[in-house]
């Protein structure tokens, strides 16, 4: 593991004792039940575990789109957990990027206005917005279809646009749920192989939700096991 | 997000569902139209009503008369002090006072009476009413057939043209420069020492003298040369001395002393000399008729101006103005709602689209100026295209009305006005009542959980 003695002071991530609880009916549901964890900066790391086992939970968590019902998520040291919505949407805008499985592209927009989303949010002005989309495009190599709209693309493709937009703001922290779930082993494999290299030459840092173990194997240094909620193993990748 | 960002973000988005879209602008602005069409109206009578009364000359007129008289019409003036039966009587030395007032350029009474024009052997009734020098300016006298009076004191008339027709059916015209006789009643003091005055207990205060005491109608003739023929009568007919169809110089009805109806009046109060049922003022300009009038009134007379009636006429059009916009407001009460159903379709729809939104970084203060904006620009779109559509309407009418009048020989005339206040008033009022309608689901939207939005389905 690659991890520098700077890094250890402050993680990138880093969660203590975080729950999250749904009430329902009567009962409760503990997606996500005490989890302590702590991700380095520039790592990649992989959620695994079965449906159910709150691995979505936890990334939303560390999006910032849902709260914890208790304990803390620290993400550069600042607490997620004691953020107003507004703060919430800054840092979502500003230091988090997402990808999911099913890309949540705006149909009615094309590729390029899709990337430039994010960055109307962070009021980046016209002429950069137009350059930075372009370069984040040309990027995952779909400098050709700019004016294209994401239904004239193939899936690969539109997880491609899907990435690019996730960059669009240069956000330090990179979150995927099941980016490959919709796409065939091989495009999935293309575009983990993006999503390396941009961890490596951004050093972005990457938190991956998957069931795949294999793929998480290939291409996560490390990987974290949930099953109910609770973090049941760890292992450490070369 | 910047404002122009999300103009953009808008107008892209109203432009996804066309159709929907547009069916809800067109409902806003067909209530704008209808509320627009309803106002316009309302001022458009409003004017019609004020442009007749500017053009009748009424404007700086101030009519006087006194208390004691027409007493029970006006509980309000009756109840002030002093009582109607103290108050003054509208006599010569009261004329004369009334004339010195400042701004004050003329002081007539107003003099109608029976009278019978002997023309070719025939006699013809009519009312004779005496019309002061400054009638000449009057719209009536705009297409005045031969010449105004030379002098308030000359033995000239200018006749009404239907009269005129009872005259001479063929040539009307012909009269001009010729004499009539008119046949009229003058009052006549009784006479000194009559035998049939009776002597009353407890009269011995009243004025025992001469006219005082009663008079004598005496029927006699004078010879009259017709000056001038006028098609309508003169103030709109709005005034007594207007609705005549033989005309006399005031002077002339004066010195020869002809009665009226309303010296029986005059006879029972027992005044000392003459003295006037109605004065009529002239005032030197509009502006200084309050004035005029308030001075009068302090005199002790009462005092009716066209602005008293000008002021009730305006309390009328605001009621007028009021029923009409909310019956036009009822057709945007509709398409509120239909702006209401449209956005909240729209979040419905959306959702995902908003959860991405929020996912990449729109603060839910983003999300709900997003809907905001959409639905203010249908606001405005609608607005625009209401103003149009009212315009239309209000073209519609006027056209309409025109040819009524004109099959009615009567001159058109515009019914229905939409003035710059009103066109932009109702863009205003269209965008903040589109505001209102988007305050719910603007809300909703931005309410929206992600997580729950962007689950996968």
């Amino acid at each position: 593991m690659s991890s520098s003695p700077v890094a250890k002071i402050v993680s990138a991530v880093r969660t203590e004792n975080v729950t999250r609880y749904y009430p329902m009916g009567d009962s409760v549901i503990r997606a996500v039940d005490g989890v302590s964890l702590s991700i380095e900066p520039g790592e990649f790391v992989a959620l695994l575990g079965q449906s159910g086992s709150g691995k979505s939970t936890l990334l939303n968590l560390l999006a910032g789109l849902d709260r914890p019902s208790s304990g803390s998520v620290l993400v550069h040291g600042r607490d997620l957990a004691k953020m107003s919505s507004e703060e919430l949407a800054r840092y979502r805008r500003n230091d988090v990027g997402m990808v999911f499985q099913a890309f949540h592209l705006i149909s009615s927009m094309t590729i390029t206005e899709n990337v430039e989303l994010p960055m109307r949010f962070a009021e980046v002005d016209r002429a950069e917005r137009a350059q930075r989309s372009r370069e984040a495009l040309e990027r995952v190599g779909l400098g050709n279809r700019l004016e294209h709209r994401p239904s004239q693309l193939s899936g690969g493709e539109q997880q491609r646009v899907s990435l690019a937009r996730a960059l669009a703001n240069k956000p330090s922290l990179l979150l995927a749920d099941e980016p490959t779930g919709n796409l065939d082993s091989r495009t999935g494999e293309d575009i983990l192989d993006l999503i390396r290299d941009i961890s490596l030459s951004l050093g972005t840092t990457v938190v991956m939700v998957t069931h795949e173990r294999a793929l998480a194997e290939r291409f996560a240094q490390r990987l974290i096991f949930l099953a109910d909620g609770r973090l049941v193993s760890e292992e450490v990748r070369a | 997000m910047t404002g122009y960002d999300l103009l953009e973000l808008a107008v892209r988005n109203l432009r996804q569902s066309k159709l929907r879209n547009g069916l809800t602008t067109i409902g806003i602005s067909v209530g704008v139209a209808s509320l627009v069409a309803m106002l316009s109206l309302g001022v458009g009578l409003q004017q019609m009503a004020t442009r007749r009364l500017a053009g009748s000359g009424l404007f700086d007129t101030v009519f006087v008369t006194s208390r004691q008289d027409f007493r029970g019409f006006d509980r309000e003036d009756d109840a002030k002090a002093p009582h109607p039966e103290q108050a003054p009587i509208l006599d010569e030395p009261a004329r004369e006072k009334i004339t010195k007032l400042p701004n004050v350029t003329e002081v007539e009474p107003e003099i109608r009476v029976m009278g019978e024009v002997i023309s070719g052997g025939e006699t013809h009734f009519g009312f004779v009413t005496g019309l002061p020098m400054s009638a000449r300016v009057n719209e009536a006298f705009d297409n005045l057939k031969g010449k105004f009076f030379s002098s308030n004191n000359a033995d000239e008339a200018i006749l009404l043209t239907d009269f005129a027709k009872e005259l001479d059916p063929k040539n009307p015209s012909a009269l001009i420069g010729q004499d009539i006789t008119l046949r009229y009643g003058e009052r006549q003091a009784l006479p000194q020492e009559s035998s049939d005055r009776p002597q009353l207990a407890g009269a011995e205060n009243e004025a025992n003298s001469g006219d005082d005491y009663g008079f004598s109608v005496v029927r006699k003739l004078q010879k009259l040369r017709v000056v001038g023929l006028i098609d309508s009568e003169p103030y709109g007919g709005m005034r007594t001395v207007s609705r005549g169809r033989i005309f006399l110089p005031v002077g002339t009805t004066e010195r020869l002393n002809m009665a009226q109806f309303t010296d029986m009046r005059s006879s029972l109060r027992g005044a000392s000399g003459k003295s006037y049922v109605t004065l009529t003022v002239r005032v030197k300009d509009p502006g200084k008729v309050a004035a005029v009038q308030d001075a009068i009134s302090q005199m002790g007379f009462r005092t009716f101006s066209v602005l008293d009636a000008t002021k009730s006429l305006r309390r009328f059009f605001t009621v007028l103005d009021l029923f009409l916009g909310i019956f036009g407001s009822l057709a945007l009460a509709v398409a509120t709602l239909a702006i209401i159903n449209t956005l909240v379709m729209a979040v419905l729809e959306r959702r995902r689209e908003i959860g991405v939104m929020k996912a990449i970084g729109a603060s839910d203060q983003d999300v709900r100026r997003l809907f905001f904006t959409e639905a203010g620009a249908m606001g405005f779109l609608g607005g625009v295209l209401g103003i149009l559509l009212g315009l239309a309407i209000g073209k519609g009418i006027n056209f309409g009305t025109a040819i009524y009048l004109t099959r009615r020989q009567l001159p058109a005339e515009a019914v229905w006005s939409m003035p710059l206040w009103l066109v932009g008033a109702a863009i205003v009022f269209s965008i903040v009542v589109s505001l209102l309608a988007g305050l719910y689901p603007a809300s909703r939207a931005a309410r929206l959980d992600p997580v729950q939005t962007l689950k996968y389905e």
